[in-house]
């Protein structure tokens, strides 16, 4: 399966990855090598088959609804890029 | 003393004879020496290890302390180790200094593990070279022109060169098993969920697993022993009562079934790797075991599968990197949008955002039920032929990658081709079933593991197997001539 420079810059939005207009030609190829390896999936017939997404079969383990995490917000911000006053600091979003 | 077995050096530890400190500072300047050429290690750590070190002579010399008291151990990058840097061999986290320890770290440190530092890897665990590490590729101590295999190549490039007695690693798709081959080493991923994946950043959930990374199977099953057990911590880990994985190291391999996967021996695989994997299959056969033919029909639809279903659990996994609370933050952003996608472009590297964007799509609008419902059937599919395949035999053996080590920069432009090096160790992570690379001789002068595969739970059998395989053969002793 091919993909155009178009999908490349919506797949790039729903990854939120900016590829520069000079690596668009190049990520479709790469990408598009690794969609013709998913194509032999295809062909097989998985009718009737149940989705298997944990390996063991097992489900999520549930906890008591009580909290169990001591604050650590000070040793956390510490390490964050930009921190103030207890809060993370963005750019601002709202004018 | 890096010669010692791991039974050898606690014996000399508990003894006296040696101390935690001598012994850690023995690795220390192995390290000083050789790690300039090797780039295994992307942070050594060695005032922690020495304090560390300490602590465990203070216990020993009051008679306390458990088996691996005063054993060092190097981690790979990807766990936590609290107050130190945890990259995961990405920019992404190049200043990040981990606030907690993964529950695997938790453990080695409560029975008195010094460490010496963190290992080099592939970015976030997703590669078969350790060449796209942001801290450059770690090297082969059997060639240093050639990769060590990933992504817990740092790993077993320092247990290859005894530049660590025991280290920690991670399979998602055969990341503890293939370098283990390529450097000839013993390495072990256990049943999915029989080790916390807490403080073990993670890639794709449903794969990822740490096991340990040693010299020989006797080595691998203590240091399981000490990583294994439920966390709680962990929503994934196993609530079972811990296994014992060495109760049955000794015993005899007569009546064993082992199957060989025909499947497994056909195009792809290299001549000399086949005749190395036959040859251990016919030590097995010698010390009694039989050896019947089984089929994994579906083993070549587990390549696609995986690369639909790991990148699309990384895509996912992956967005916590935003340049917001903790890792890499672009310059100047302009507004909230462009910190986000600057922040992620310049941090992560090639592979990784290759595999995020594979993981975006293969889950958006129009395309989930063709490739991620498709795959998630295809992964039963593969996991129902090992299933019929354990009514036959009661191991499965067979290689553990089509090749020995290729060169650096061999494969490193071509995707596909380097995902197909994890042919044979994929399908096991689908299934989510303990497997386990065993050095088995050489093909080119390149160390060629022996891939035992066993069925849920069964870690002690293929210990026991490794084993006595070790007892006849002395592949896991060799250690290149320079290192020695």
């Amino acid at each position: 399966m091919s993909i155009g420079n178009e999908d490349v810059n919506k797949i790039s939005r729903l990854a939120a990855i900016s590829v520069s207009e000079d690596e668009v030609s190049q990520v479709a190829d790469k990408l598009s090598s690794i969609l013709d390896l998913f194509a032999q999936m295809q062909a097989v017939d998985t009718d009737g088959v149940e989705p298997m997404s944990h390996p063991l079969d097992q489900v999520q383990r549930l906890r008591e609804d009580v909290v169990t995490e001591t604050n650590q917000r000070e040793k956390f911000q510490k390490i964050a890029p930009s921190a103030e006053g207890g809060m993370y600091l963005v750019p601002q979003v709202i004018e | 003393m890096h010669r010692l077995s791991i039974r050898q050096m606690s014996e000399k530890l508990h003894s006296r004879e040696i101390t935690s400190v001598a012994l850690t500072q023995h690795y220390l300047d192995r390290i000083e020496k050789y790690d300039s050429e090797l780039n295994a290690y992307i942070s050594v750590t060695p005032e922690l290890a020495i304090e560390m070190a300490k602590k465990a002579d203070e216990m020993l010399d009051k008679g306390e302390g458990s088996f691996l008291t005063g054993v060092p151990v190097a981690h790979k990058d990807i766990f936590c180790v609290d107050g130190v840097k945890t990259s995961c061999g990405s920019k992404m986290l190049h200043n990040f200094v981990a606030p907690y320890d993964a529950t695997v770290v938790e453990k080695l440190k409560a029975v008195g593990m010094p460490i010496l530092g963190k290992t080099n890897m592939d970015e976030f665990a997703m590669g078969s070279s350790s060449e796209s590490s942001y801290y450059g590729p770690t090297k082969n101590p059997w060639n240093l022109n050639a990769v060590p295999g990933g992504s817990s190549g740092g790993s077993a490039s320092v247990i290859a060169a005894g530049l660590a007695p025991l280290a920690t690693g991670t399979d998602t798709g055969g990341s503890i098993r293939q370098p283990a081959s390529f450097c000839g080493i013993t390495g072990i991923k256990p049943t999915y969920g029989a080790v916390s994946r807490y403080g073990m950043i993670a890639y794709a959930s449903s794969f990822d697993q740490g096991g340990p990374m040693t010299r020989s199977a006797e080595d691998a099953a203590w240091l399981l022993d000490a990583m294994a057990g439920f966390d709680k911590k962990d929503s994934t880990s196993l609530e079972q009562e811990k296994l014992n994985y060495l109760a049955h190291l000794d015993d005899s391999l007569q009546g064993l079934k082992v199957g060989v996967p025909k499947e497994y021996f056909g195009e792809g695989l290299s001549g000399s790797v086949s005749s190395a994997v036959k040859e251990a299959v016919e030590v097995l056969r010698q010390q009694g075991a039989e050896i019947v033919e089984v089929s994994l029909p579906n083993k070549d639809l587990a390549v696609p599968a995986y690369y639909v279903l790991a990148p699309a659990e990384a895509s996912s996994n992956l967005s916590r990197f935003d340049g917001v609370r903790y890792g890499y933050r672009c310059e100047n952003p302009q507004d909230l949008s462009d910190l986000y996608m600057r922040s992620r472009s310049e941090g992560f590297g090639t592979e990784v955002k290759r595999r995020i964007m594979v993981g975006a799509y293969a889950l958006s609008e129009g395309y989930y039920d063709a490739y991620y419902l498709k795959a998630q059937k295809l992964r039963r599919m593969v996991r129902d032929d090992f299933v019929k395949a354990f009514e036959k035999c009661d191991v499965i053996v067979g290689p553990v990658a089509p090749t020995t080590a290729f060169n650096i920069g061999e494969k490193s432009d071509d995707p596909i081709s380097m995902y197909l090096e994890d042919l044979y160790t994929i399908p096991v992570n689908l299934a989510g079933l303990p497997a386990m690379s065993v050095p088995a001789g050489f093909a080119e002068g390149m160390p060629v593991g022996l891939h035992l595969i066993g069925t849920y739970h069964s870690e002690a059998k293929l210990l026991n197997v490794a084993h006595q395989f070790q007892q006849v053969t002395s592949w896991h002793e060799q250690m290149p001539e320079v290192y020695q």
